[in-house]
């Protein structure tokens, strides 16, 4: 363990690293995206880091991440190239727009911005901020919290670059787009992308975010997205982690939802050694929508944590939670989801559920999901199970000849099907349908995916000690 | 116009008037104000207790010291300044039971004033009632038939001086005084309370009960009970609280631990209605309680059922810690909070043993502009194999400016746990209002009626003596004078 220090606290060393290559991390950016900066770093100096006592943190631990001396790329290593050489998205069929970064950073062939025929942009977030200083100066960092400990703010300290996208009012972008996030380094890395996303009124979106690795190298993802919905949008937004085992994971997404709006969030974690997703959703205005899923699959010794907010803060908003995960061997996963349903809220109706499947006596399961409610004349109520395979069910199909093997698989299979159904992208289902099937076959694993076709197929052991979290 | 009229009624519904707010002038015995190991020797002393009671109140007001007051609950409130607080004081005039009539006229009268004559439960209730008033034990009747199936059921420093080896062996063996910052401040300084022991293959044949008073300004009341069940035995306890009217936050720490032996079964009920404070907030009790029970044996069963309709802030999660096999934990819950009122309860369900089962009903009813949540936990470990839980909490807001909130926390650790959460929050359905609107009911009669209708069947769980007072409590916090 030679990369960790005892010395120097974590805090002290990213703010020293911040320092120090200041000028690199600023690029062309508009002042008031520097003041942002300043004041994100007063954070990490004064608030610190998330820790085992703090109530979203209690069953993840950051410590053993945050100890790692990790590499940072200041600098765009990568050059326009071709990205099929080294990648290719596994859903053949699907037809997006697609985008890649590379260890944080936008690579693009021809231009860093795009502009589509019907007026919308999509690129490199660090060009947008050259080219739309005004534009991203509106809306970056709104709705990300800034004040409090964590990652966030780590992250709007040191972003550089990430997707940026900016929907004009009335379009309708008819074909998916695809942001590829995708690490390959040799070295243990830090990468901090930030993704912004514009909705004006009466657009139309489907963002599919797939997180991959390409190596089984030691690395740190703390993403941060930001997306803004004026009146009628609408935004489809799926996460698709399939990572190494040693890779970690801190997905922080912020929606912002103004009237009538509707915002369709999927997550779903097929693999990755230490996976947070953050998601908070803020109903702003009335009659909005706000579905989230999400369906996590994990083996061996792999961590996930859902962590969802949805903040009703106008009358007349609806929204629905539904968060399920199989955990086999020593896997663990934490599910803490909260409605908050402010004073002048009323006629509000939401859902929440999680529901688990532990597959083995060394996984385990925490969920909290939570109420805090203000207003009276709402409709709101959650409902967490744990708990394994119906034994009714399972007699059935054995009643019916199926063998226990055969009986289990579909049991599971029609548990995460619930979720799955739910994706509205055809290919795209059909593709996770499969992915699923085959996992819960026990026949997917992270090298079958993996573009490097390393000679073993041993599972590398996973550094962090995950038994303490 | 409709609208209106609702908005008076449920405005006269929520502003009920507390009716045991009166204040009984009696002589006290009083330590000096503050808190330091003199205050403890003080208190030890007082009560003349052997060297290892005032060793453990010591280890626990050193343990005090080092901790923190904890945040996390979901309420608010000033600081407390735990050196204001008168921490013992006692009648000065020990009565002697011998007939009633040397009883403090004064004390009868109060008793009087809440309902209990002594009298008339000894004769009626056939209830034995151990009647706690600032802290030592005034009263005991029934004591000869329960002494004649070998119970003991006595105050807490009878049981000290009586008993030492029992106190000795069970005294923090639940509740660590390491716990929490309340169990460590109650270890420390804790007065008096009731202390039960059920031999084995014994079934308790009274329901038992204690009534908890708060009396004099400034004083902390700090109750210590213990219930050491044994093998094969059963029974019933009650306990109720009302607190007379006081300007001042009043702090009550109090401890509560159940031993539950091979299929013995405990099962303890609650009706709490210490002074909430009045409509804009000022004054009111702090019930800072930990009540726990660990069920030992196997096959043996704890059950708490609680009814919570007073106290300023409420902080309280009566636990069970199933280590047994087949061990049974229950808790029944309704909590009423009204004008500023704030409670922070549920349980704690802890499975440890195998086939281990728990069931979890919670009923909160928030009106005027309190808080109320719900925060509980279920855990099983991971040699607590076809463990099972069930838990149910429902939420009903009454106006506009309350707040209910749910907080569980589900953490599992084998592969053959069970748990099922499930929780809604909403206001009182309309239809069924319609329903008995048109039926002829008025607006008040309805309200009150869907109210007890909705927490029924938590009130099924209380004994039938308690039944009665609870459902008048429930009145009294939200019907008003219509009740």
């Amino acid at each position: 363990m030679q990369n960790i220090t005892e010395n120097i606290s974590t805090e002290q060393r990213m703010i020293d690293l911040f320092k120090g290559n200041i000028d690199l991390i600023r690029g062309n950016e508009p002042e008031s995206i520097s003041l942002l900066r300043q004041k994100a770093i007063e954070t990490v100096k004064t608030k610190g880091f998330p820790d085992i006592t703090t109530e979203n943190w209690r069953f993840t631990d950051l410590d053993p991440l945050l100890r790692t001396v990790y590499d940072f790329d200041f600098t765009n290593q990568s050059r326009p190239f071709d990205i099929e050489k080294i990648f290719s998205c596994d859903v053949y069929d699907l037809d997006t727009f697609s985008v890649t970064l590379l260890n944080g950073w936008f690579v693009y062939q021809n231009a860093p911005l795009t502009t589509l025929k019907n007026g919308t942009i999509i690129g490199s977030l660090s060009k947008a901020m050259e080219v739309y200083p005004e534009l991203v100066s509106k809306y970056l960092g709104k709705i990300a919290p800034l004040e409090q400990p964590g990652l966030t703010a780590l992250n709007t300290a040191f972003f550089q670059d990430g997707l940026f996208i900016y929907v004009p009012e009335d379009v309708k972008v008819d074909k998916p787009i695809q942001l590829i996030n995708i690490v390959n380094s040799e070295r243990p890395v830090m990468f901090q992308p930030r993704h912004l996303i514009i909705q004006e009124k009466d657009s139309q979106l489907t963002l599919v975010h797939c997180d991959h690795s390409l190596t089984h190298n030691i690395s740190f993802t703390n993403s941060v997205s930001e997306a803004f919905l004026a009146k009628n949008a609408e935004l489809d937004f799926y996460k698709i982690q399939n990572k190494g085992h040693n890779s970690a994971v801190i997905n922080s997404s912020f929606f912002s939802q103004k009237q009538h709006s509707k915002l369709t969030s999927s997550a779903l974690t097929l693999n990755g050694g230490f996976t947070k997703n953050i998601v908070y959703s803020l109903l702003e205005e009335p009659e909005c929508n706000a579905t989230h899923n999400g369906l996590y699959l994990v083996d061996s010794n792999q961590h996930v944590d859902n962590q969802l907010e949805v903040d009703h803060a106008a009358p007349n908003c609806t929204s629905e939670q539904l968060y399920k995960g199989i955990l086999d061997d020593e896997a663990t996963a934490v599910f803490s989801g909260k409605i908050m349903v402010r004073r002048d809220a009323q006629k509000t109706l939401a859902y929440q559920n999680n529901k688990n499947i532990l597959l083995t006596d060394d996984a385990k399961a925490n969920t909290q999901p939570q109420l805090e409610i203000y207003a009276d004349d709402v409709k709101c109520s959650h409902g967490a199970t744990v708990g394994q395979l119906d034994q009714e069910a399972m007699f059935y199909l054995r009643s019916r000849g199926l063998n226990e093997r055969a009986a289990r698989q579909l049991l599971m299979y029609a548990f995460a099907a619930e979720v799955v159904r739910r994706i509205s992208i055809e290919p795209l289902k059909e593709r996770i349908d499969h992915l699923v099937e085959k996992r819960l076959k026990g026949e997917l694993s992270i090298c079958d995916q993996c573009m490097l076709h390393c000679n073993t197929k041993e599972p590398t052991v996973f550094n962090i000690d995950v038994s303490k979290l | 116009m409709a609208e209106d009229k609702n908005n008076d009624i449920l405005d006269e519904l929520t502003s009920a008037e507390y009716k045991y707010g009166f204040y009984t002038d009696m002589e006290m015995d009083q330590a000096p104000k503050g808190l330091n190991e003199d205050t403890i020797r003080f208190i030890s002393a007082r009560k003349n207790e052997p060297e290892f009671m005032l060793e453990f109140r010591l280890k626990a007001f050193r343990h005090w010291q080092t901790m923190k007051e904890p945040k996390w609950a979901h309420v608010h409130y000033p600081p407390i300044d735990f050196q204001d607080i008168i921490y013992y004081s006692a009648p000065r005039k020990k009565p002697q039971y011998e007939s009633l009539d040397e009883v403090d006229p004064e004390l009868l009268e109060t008793f009087e004033k809440l309902g209990i004559p002594l009298e008339e439960q000894k004769m009626l209730a056939g209830v034995a009632v151990d009647a706690v008033m600032d802290s030592v034990s005034v009263a005991t009747t029934f004591r000869e038939t329960l002494a004649e199936k070998g119970i003991i059921f006595c105050s807490f420093s009878e049981a000290v001086q009586k008993h030492p080896e029992l106190i000795k062996k069970y005294m923090g063996s639940v509740v660590p005084y390491t716990d929490n910052y309340y169990a460590a401040l109650n270890s420390a300084v804790f007065s008096d309370g009731s202390f039960c022991y059920i031999p084995k293959g014994v079934r308790c044949p009274l329901e038992l009960s204690t009534y908890f008073r708060i009396n004099a300004a400034n004083t902390g009341q700090f109750e210590r009970t213990l219930i050491v069940a044994e093998e094969g035995s059963y029974v019933s306890y009650m306990e109720g609280c009302t607190a007379p009217m006081r300007d001042e936050n009043q702090l009550h720490a109090a401890i509560v631990e159940i031993v539950a032996m091979k299929d013995a079964e405990v099962k303890y009920s609650t009706v709490q209605n210490w002074w909430p404070g009045d409509k804009k907030g000022r004054g009111g009790v702090y019930n800072f309680v930990t009540k726990r029970g660990i069920c030992e044996g196997e096959n043996s069963k704890i059950s708490w059922t609680q009814v919570e309709t007073g106290s300023a802030i409420t902080w309280k999660y009566p636990s069970v810690v199933l280590l047994g096999d087949n061990s049974k934990g229950e808790f029944y819950s309704v909590a009423v909070t009204n004008n500023m009122q704030q409670a922070d309860t549920g349980t704690k369900m802890i499975h440890l043993g195998k086939n281990t089962r728990s069931t979890i009903i919670s009923k909160g009813i928030s009106a005027g502009q309190s808080n109320n949540s719900y925060r509980g936990l279920v855990k099983s470990s991971r040699r607590a194999e076809n463990a099972r839980n069930f838990s149910q909490c429902d939420s009903l807001l009454l106006g506009d400016k309350c707040g209910a909130h749910t907080f569980p926390y589900v953490e599992v650790g084998n592969k053959s746990t069970i748990v099922e959460h499930e929780a809604t929050t909403s206001k009182i359905s309309e239809d069924q209002l319609f329903y008995c609107l048109q039926r002829g009911m008025d607006m008040e009669a309805a309200i009150g009626l869907i109210v007890n209708g909705y927490a029924k069947e938590v009130l099924n769980k209380l004994p039938m003596e308690f039944a009665v007072e609870a459902q008048k409590l429930l009145s009294i916090s939200l019907e008003g004078s219509v009740g």
